[in-house]
C-alpha cells in the first residue's frame, strides 16, 4: 500500500518535473547569433509594402488618428487587452534595433527581440507560416517608414494571463512553428491562395472557431466563430450558408474581396476592415488565388434548419409593421431590396444565418460597405440602436427570417440585449 | 495642417474627380445620416444631433475627417465613415452643404434677460479684458459662418453647442492646427458658455442663410482649419 503511494507520487513529481522542464524550454529563446548585413533592394522594398498589406499589419499597429504602423491600438481579448507595437524603426520604442532575424523570429516563433513571447493576439499562429523571404522583404519596408517615439502601453491583462509561464504553457499546447508546404497534387495558383489565406492573410484568426482557451480549435480551420469582444460572427467559409463560396464563379468571389459588395453579398464589420485595408489592395491574380483556394474548402452538408414555423404570430405582425415602416423603402415590401442600391433580404445568406449576432449588430449600428475602387460610393444602413428597443429589433428580424420564402429560427429580445453590449466600433 | 492641405487639394480636385450625380441620388447614399440628422439633414430642434445641411462644405469634410482620425469622437458615426475614401467624404460634404433648408424656429424660449445679454455680448463684442475675440469676427456678421471652412453658429441645440465648447474645454474634440477654437473655448468659463449657448439658441436663422465669403481682414487668432 505506502510503496503504492510512494509510486503514485514519484510519477506525479515526474510529471509535473517534465511539465516545468517543458516550459522552461518554452520560455527560452535561441541565440540567433551576430547580425547578418541587411541591404535590402528597392524591388524587396515595394514588394514588402505589397506583403504588409496582405497582411493587414497597419490595421493593428495603428491608432486611429496616429501615424501608420506607430502602435498603440488596443486588441481587446477575453484575457484582457493587448497593445499593438509600434513598427517604425525608432531605436527606443520601435524595432530600430532589430535585426531582420530578430523580424522573422517574431512572425514565425511569436518572439521579441529580447527573446519573451508575444500574446497570440499578434496572429503569429498564421504568420509562422509566411517564408523568410517574406518576412525580409516586410520588414525591409517598414524600416523605410519615418520613426515615430511612441510611448509604449502596457498590456492590460488580467492575472495569471499576464504572466509568461501561462504563456508558455498556451503555447505548448496550442502553438507550433511550421512553414507552408506547397502541396504537390494541386496547382500553383491554389497554393498560393492557401498561403495567403492560411499565412498573411490570417483568414481563421476570424473565421476559426475558438475553444475557452482562445485558441482556434483546429489550427487554420476556417468553419466560423465569434470574434471574442468584437462581438461579430464570421461566418463558416466551409458552409454553403454562411460564407462558403464553393457555388460561386470564380469572378463573383473576386469581386467581393477586392470591392467589398457583389449583388448578392456585401461585407460590413470587421471583414470590411479587411477588405478596405487590406484585400482591396491585393492583385487581381492573388485575389483570383484566394477565390480558388476558398472554393476548394470541403463544405459541410446543408443542415437541418430550425425552422420559423415556431414564431409567435403576433410578434411577426408586430415585426411586419416595424419592416414597412422603417426597413421596406431600402429592402422592399418584397425583401427583394433595391437592385445595384440596398440588398434583397429575401435568400439573403447573411440575414439567415443560425448565429443571429450579426443580423443584430446591423440593426443596431447600420453600416456601409468600404469605398473601393470597384464600388467607391456606397450605399448605406442607418443604425436604429436609438429608434428601436430590444423586442423591436427581435420583431422585425424575425419578420425578416421568417418572410419571402425564408425560413430562419425567430430572434429573441433577449439576444438582442445581449449584442447591445458589443463594442459599436467593432 | 494636413488636413487644411488636402482640404484645399480637393477641393480643387474634387469635382473633377467623381463624375456629378443628381442630388436625388445623392440623397439615397446617405439615407442612413438622415436617421440622426434629421430629413435631409435639416436636424429637429429638439435633442443633441446637430444640422449639417446648408453648412459650409469645406467645414463638413473637415469634420468628417476629424470623427474619421480620432479629433473628434462620436462612435456610432465615426462606424458608419470608417471605411470611406476622402473623395466621397467630399462628396458627402458638398452634397449636405447644398442644400438649402428652411430652419425650425428658434428653440431656447424664456430664458433670463441677464443671461441673455452676457451671451449677446460675448458673442457680438468678445471681452477684451480676458482676451476673448467676438465670435462674429470668424462667424460673420450675421453668424452665418464664412466660406469654406468656418460654420454658422445659428440653428444649432443648446445642448449641441453646450456639449461642443465644453469638448474643446476638456480637450475631446479637435481641430487642425493651431485649433484656434479651443484657445477660445478655453478662456471662456462655465457660466460664460451656459450664456453663449442661450443666446446663440434663441436667434432666429437670418435670411438668406448662407455663409459669406472670407473675410479679407485678418481673423483675431490664426485657425489650422481656416488658413488665410
Ligand atoms: C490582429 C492584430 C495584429 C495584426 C493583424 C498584426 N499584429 Fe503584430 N502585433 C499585434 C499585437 C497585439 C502585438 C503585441 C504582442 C505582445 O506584445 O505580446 C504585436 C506584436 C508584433 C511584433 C513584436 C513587436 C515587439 O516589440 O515585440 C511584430 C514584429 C509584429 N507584431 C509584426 C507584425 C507584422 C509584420 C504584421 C503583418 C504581417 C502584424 N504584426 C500584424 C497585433 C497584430
Ligand atoms: C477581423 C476579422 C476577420 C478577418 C481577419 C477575416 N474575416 Fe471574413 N468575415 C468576418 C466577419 C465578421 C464576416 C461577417 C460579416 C460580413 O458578411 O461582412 C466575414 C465575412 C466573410 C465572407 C462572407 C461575406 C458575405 O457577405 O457573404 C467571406 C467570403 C470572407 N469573410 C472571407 C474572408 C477571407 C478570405 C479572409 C482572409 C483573407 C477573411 N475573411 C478574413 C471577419 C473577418
Ligand atoms: C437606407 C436604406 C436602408 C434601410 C432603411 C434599412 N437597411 Fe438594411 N441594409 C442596407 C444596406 C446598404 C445594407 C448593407 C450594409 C453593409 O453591408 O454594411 C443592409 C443590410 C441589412 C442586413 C444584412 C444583409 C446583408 O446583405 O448584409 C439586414 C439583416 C438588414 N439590412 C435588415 C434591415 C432591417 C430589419 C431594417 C429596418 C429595421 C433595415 N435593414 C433598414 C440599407 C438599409
Ligand atoms: C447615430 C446618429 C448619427 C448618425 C447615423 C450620423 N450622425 Fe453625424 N453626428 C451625430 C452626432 C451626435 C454628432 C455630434 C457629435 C459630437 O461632436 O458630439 C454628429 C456630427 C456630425 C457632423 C459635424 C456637425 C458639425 O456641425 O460639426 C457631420 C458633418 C456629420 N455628423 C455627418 C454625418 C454623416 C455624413 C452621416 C452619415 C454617413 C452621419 N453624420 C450619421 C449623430 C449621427
Ligand atoms: C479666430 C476665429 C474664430 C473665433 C474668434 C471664434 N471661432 Fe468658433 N470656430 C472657428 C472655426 C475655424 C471653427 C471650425 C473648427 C473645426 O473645423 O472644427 C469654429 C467652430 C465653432 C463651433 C462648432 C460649430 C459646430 O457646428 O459644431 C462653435 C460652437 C463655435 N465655433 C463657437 C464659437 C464661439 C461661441 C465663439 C466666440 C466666443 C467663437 N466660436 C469664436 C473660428 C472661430
Amino acid at each position: 500500500m505506502r510503496l503504492r503511494v510512494r509510486i503514485v507520487l514519484v510519477a506525479l513529481v515526474l510529471i509535473v518535473g517534465l511539465a516545468v522542464a517543458r516550459l522552461v524550454v518554452e520560455l527560452r529563446a535561441d541565440d540567433l547569433g551576430p547580425d547578418a548585413p541587411f541591404a535590402p533592394t528597392a524591388q524587396q522594398i515595394e514588394r514588402g509594402a505589397y506583403l504588409a498589406r496582405a497582411g493587414n499589419c497597419a490595421a493593428c499597429h495603428s491608432a486611429r488618428g496616429a501615424p501608420p504602423y506607430s502602435g498603440g491600438r488596443g486588441i481587446e481579448t477575453p484575457f484582457g487587452t493587448v497593445y499593438a507595437s509600434n513598427l517604425t524603426p525608432d531605436a527606443e520604442t520601435g524595432i530600430g534595433r532589430w535585426s531582420a532575424g530578430h523580424f522573422w523570429r517574431a512572425l514565425h516563433e511569436g518572439r521579441s527581440r529580447d527573446g519573451h513571447l508575444l500574446y497570440p493576439a499578434f496572429p503569429y499562429t498564421n504568420y509562422t507560416l509566411v517564408t523568410r523571404e517574406d518576412s525580409d522583404a516586410i520588414f525591409a519596408y517598414l524600416r523605410t517608414l519615418p520613426a515615430v517615439a511612441a510611448p509604449i502601453r502596457p498590456h492590460a491583462l488580467r492575472f495569471p494571463y499576464d504572466n509568461q509561464w501561462a504563456l508558455a504553457a498556451w503555447r505548448v499546447l496550442f502553438f507550433d512553428r511550421d512553414t507552408f508546404a506547397a502541396e504537390p497534387k494541386q496547382s500553383a495558383e491554389w497554393n498560393r491562395g492557401a498561403y495567403l489565406v492560411r499565412g498573411l492573410g490570417h483568414c481563421s484568426a476570424c473565421h476559426g472557431e475558438r475553444n475557452v482557451f482562445g485558441a482556434t480549435d483546429e489550427p487554420l480551420a476556417l468553419s466560423g466563430g465569434i470574434i471574442p469582444m468584437a462581438d461579430w460572427y464570421a461566418p463558416s467559409l466551409a458552409s454553403p450558408e454562411e460564407a462558403g463560396v464553393a457555388g460561386w464563379t470564380v469572378n463573383d468571389v473576386v469581386a467581393l474581396l477586392g470591392t467589398g459588395s457583389t449583388p448578392h453579398a456585401s461585407t460590413t464589420g470587421p471583414m470590411a476592415e479587411v477588405v478596405a485595408r487590406s484585400l482591396q489592395h491585393l492583385s487581381e491574380p492573388d485575389l483570383r488565388a484566394i477565390a480558388i483556394y476558398l472554393q476548394s474548402i470541403p463544405q459541410a452538408p446543408a443542415r437541418q434548419r430550425i425552422s420559423s414555423s415556431g414564431a409567435d404570430p403576433a410578434m411577426l405582425e408586430r415585426g411586419g409593421v416595424i419592416y414597412r415602416k422603417h426597413c421596406a423603402d431600402c429592402h422592399g415590401d418584397d425583401g427583394k431590396g433595391t437592385p445595384g442600391s440596398w440588398p434583397a433580404l429575401a435568400g439573403n445568406r447573411a440575414a439567415n444565418m443560425d448565429s443571429v449576432a450579426n443580423p443584430i449588430r446591423l440593426v443596431l449600428s447600420g453600416g456601409y460597405p468600404p469605398s473601393t475602387a470597384g464600388n467607391p460610393r456606397p450605399y448605406g444602413m442607418p443604425p436604429f440602436a436609438q429608434t428601436l428597443n430590444d423586442a423591436e429589433v427581435a420583431a422585425v428580424l424575425t419578420y425578416v427570417r421568417a418572410s419571402w420564402g425564408n425560413t430562419a429560427a425567430p430572434v429573441r429580445s433577449f439576444d438582442v440585449a445581449r449584442h447591445r453590449q458589443g463594442r459599436v466600433n467593432y | 495642417m494636413r488636413s487644411a492641405v488636402a482640404l484645399v487639394l480637393a477641393l480643387a480636385l474634387g469635382s473633377s474627380a467623381i463624375a456629378a450625380e443628381s442630388s436625388d441620388g445623392m440623397a439615397k447614399r446617405v439615407a442612413a445620416c438622415t436617421t440622426c440628422h434629421g430629413k435631409e439633414g435639416r436636424a429637429t430642434s429638439d435633442g443633441y444631433f446637430p444640422r449639417i445641411a446648408g453648412k459650409p462644405a469645406g467645414y463638413l469634410y473637415n469634420q468628417l475627417l476629424n470623427f474619421r482620425e480620432g479629433r473628434r469622437s462620436y462612435a456610432p458615426m465615426t462606424y458608419l465613415i470608417d471605411h470611406m475614401s476622402d473623395a466621397y467624404l467630399l462628396e458627402i460634404a458638398r452634397h449636405f452643404a447644398s442644400l438649402e433648408l428652411t430652419y425650425p424656429p428658434p428653440q431656447t424660449l424664456g430664458a433670463s434677460s441677464a443671461l441673455l445679454e452676457r451671451g449677446r455680448k460675448l458673442v457680438t463684442a468678445g471681452d477684451g479684458a480676458r482676451e476673448i475675440p467676438a465670435c462674429v469676427q470668424c462667424h460673420g456678421k450675421a453668424m452665418t459662418g464664412m466660406q469654406p471652412a468656418i460654420p454658422g453658429l445659428l440653428g444649432l441645440p443648446r445642448d449641441y453647442l453646450n456639449g461642443q465648447l465644453g469638448a474643446w474645454k476638456t480637450q475631446q474634440r479637435h481641430a487642425a492646427a493651431p485649433d484656434c477654437m479651443a484657445t477660445i473655448a478655453g478662456r471662456l468659463n462655465a457660466a460664460d458658455v451656459e450664456a453663449i449657448s442661450a443666446w446663440l439658441s434663441s436667434q432666429p436663422v437670418p435670411v438668406p442663410s448662407a455663409a459669406v465669403p472670407m473675410t479679407t481682414a485678418k481673423l483675431p487668432l490664426p485657425c489650422g482649419s481656416a488658413p488665410q
